[in-house]
């Protein structure tokens, strides 16, 4: 059963759990006992502006798991979806986006909450033969919400589709990214941050599925956790039989800024294929004792240097955004979210 | 300018300075050689402020200022500088921008307004023209990638920007073949003044053929065990440092 057809039901022995291998470490089932009261229906103008709003020639907005259901985007173009989670109650969202053949696209996608909802979005993206998709997702939920947005992908050859997940975290977030890769030459970048602080919890779980020849996949996911925040990272290549000379590549580096704070990664390659190319690094570390000296003998102060080595440290998966203004929102995203404390 | 006295110092349980007393007048280039162990990088780091250096006895002062009681950054804002024997490498962090958070914030401590982006760039490309450093170069994060003379020409070109009164360079010579340890010493010589003082820290004699100091100490053991002028750094060259060994 999924997230989606448990909060359909109402049913909270239905959702996934730590007896589940692939969500062992975001138990929803442990932490939910009964699936609230669905959602009211929240008005587009109760929702405000999302963050990417003004730099997207349309908007979808979802509020409380109501909307459009459909994004086609025929032509170049730059789409906001903004998905807003208001109140106590649970919510279901499912969504498709067809970029066509040939069509080079962004889109900016926004998760915005405030409450102690239940959340689920599914996405089903499917990119044409040639076409060009960048997906930027910023996910800002509630301290007290539980998230969980699966994407599946699937891409055509030739295709090009680029990712980067930036979140903060929630009481207990999924961001999930399953891609269908058929080689041919097709490209996949597939980037996340999580930025954790408190006792909020966010898990970027992504599955690459290599099914034929000359596919390429490069992964770097970066995390910050402080305080008693969680982070959870899981990335699967399979390189399926015959799918040779695949090149992917994966990394996840994580920062523990204090004691109590925690990361669980599994990397998994599963290669059933010959003559390819694969890699994956995974390390968990403290900030540069060294570093950090250095910086304060030429004067500055602790909390700036600190501020400084993170925001470099995060800067390499920003600087990996082709839009230039998610990029710049991304950066200044991180940069308030790393500030102090 | 610099005055040390009795100076105890401990890192972890081992007592690396065992009662060290030493003064620098300003406008004076003090070395300070001395065998591997005898604590010449303990004493960089108990001056610079680095955590995890007990002080235990003894004193620190520049300019009648207690310096122990400062944090690192405090003491690089009165004008302490310590170029590193192994500069760091500050990944994703451009040299300029480093730099200039760095200048800014010992500004900022000093309660001066901060420097505007067009006079600092100005600055930057001057001060890395007369060191022969391609200004590109500064765009690229701090030191990665850069070869060993590289990084102690950034060192000095961040001692000529920062300005500092108290400067400590800590073997400043390893890693430097002849031509980049004639660069790096010119780039200190330029830097000698009536207004600063400097202690060069070094194993051999070589560094002090091109910085050459007012005066020499022989540390040993934590102490230390004697002074003199230029030539005693020959004599070491020649005899070693054994005698002192035993005198410690």
């Amino acid at each position: 059963m999924s997230v989606q057809s448990a909060i359909a039901a109402r049913d909270a022995d239905a959702l996934p759990g730590k007896r589940d291998e692939d969500w062992r470490w975001t138990d929803l089932r442990g932490l939910i006992r009964t699936v609230p009261e669905p959602s009211p229906p929240l008005a587009r103008e109760a929702m405000g502006e999302g963050p990417f709003a003004s730099l997207a020639a349309r908007v979808v907005a979802i509020g409380n798991g109501r909307g459009e259901a459909a994004i086609d985007i025929a032509a170049d173009q730059v789409v906001a979806l903004d998905v807003v989670s208001r109140g106590g109650g649970s919510h279901a969202a499912t969504l498709r986006v067809d970029v066509a053949a040939g069509v080079a696209a962004t889109l900016l996608e926004s998760y915005r909450g405030l409450g102690e909802y239940l959340a689920s979005t599914a996405l089903a993206i499917t990119l044409g033969e040639g076409a060009r998709l960048e997906r930027i997702v910023l996910a800002e939920e509630d301290a007290d919400g539980v998230a969980v947005s699966q994407a599946e992908v699937v891409l055509a050859a030739d295709a090009a589709f680029s990712q980067t997940t930036l979140t903060c975290g929630a009481r207990r977030q999924r961001l999930e990214t399953r891609v269908s890769h058929p080689g041919g030459h097709a490209q996949l970048r597939l980037d996340g941050v999580y930025l954790l602080a408190g006792k909020r919890h966010a898990d970027l779980t992504s599955a690459v599925k290599h099914t034929g020849l000359d596919g390429r996949t490069d992964q770097l996911t970066k995390g910050v956790v402080r305080d008693q925040a969680r982070g959870v990272f899981q990335g699967r290549i399979v390189v399926a039989e015959g799918a040779d000379k695949t090149e992917a590549r994966m990394g996840h580096h994580a920062l523990i800024l204090s004691e109590r704070a925690e990361v669980d990664a599994k990397p998994e390659l599963e290669i059933y294929a010959d003559d390819v190319v694969c890699a994956h690094g995974n390390t968990i570390g403290a900030l540069d004792e060294d570093a950090l000296f250095y910086m304060r003998q030429r004067g500055l102060p602790e909390v700036e240097a600190r501020a400084m080595l993170t925001e470099a440290f995060i800067g390499e998966v920003i600087d990996r955004i082709g839009h230039e203004g998610a990029r710049e929102a991304a950066r200044a995203w991180a940069a308030e979210r790393l500030k102090g404390e | 300018m610099l005055k040390i006295e009795n100076l105890h110092a401990r890192v972890e349980d081992a007592e690396i300075l065992k009662g060290l007393s030493l003064e620098v007048p300003k406008g004076e280039v003090h070395a300070i050689m001395g065998p591997n162990g005898a604590g010449k990088s303990t004493l960089s780091y108990v001056l610079s402020g680095r955590q995890g250096y007990e002080v235990t006895e003894g004193s620190v002062s520049l300019d009648g200022e207690d310096l122990l009681s400062l944090e690192a950054n405090e003491r690089a804002a009165r004008g302490v500088f310590l170029s590193f024997q192994y500069p760091l490498e500050i990944p994703g962090v451009p040299a300029l921008t480093f730099i200039r958070a760095a200048l800014n914030a010992q500004r900022k401590a000093r309660g001066e307004p901060e420097i505007a982006a067009p006079a600092f760039l100005k600055l930057a490309r001057e001060k890395a023209a007369a060191l022969k450093i391609d200004f590109e170069m500064l765009k690229r994060s701090l030191n990665v990638g850069f070869s060993g003379g590289e990084k102690k020409r950034m060192e000095i070109l961040q001692m000529s920007m920062l300005e500092p009164r108290f400067l400590i360079l800590d073997e400043t010579d390893s890693g430097l073949d002849i031509d980049a340890l004639r660069i790096v010493s010119e780039g200190v010589n330029a830097l000698r003044s009536p207004e600063r003082s400097m202690l060069v820290i070094t194993h051999y004699q070589r560094l002090l053929d091109y910085i050459k100091p007012d005066r020499v100490h022989v540390l040993s053991a934590g102490r230390i065990v004697a002074s003199g002028g230029p030539e005693l750094a020959l004599e070491l060259e020649r005899e070693g440092y054994d005698r002192y060994a035993r005198a410690a």
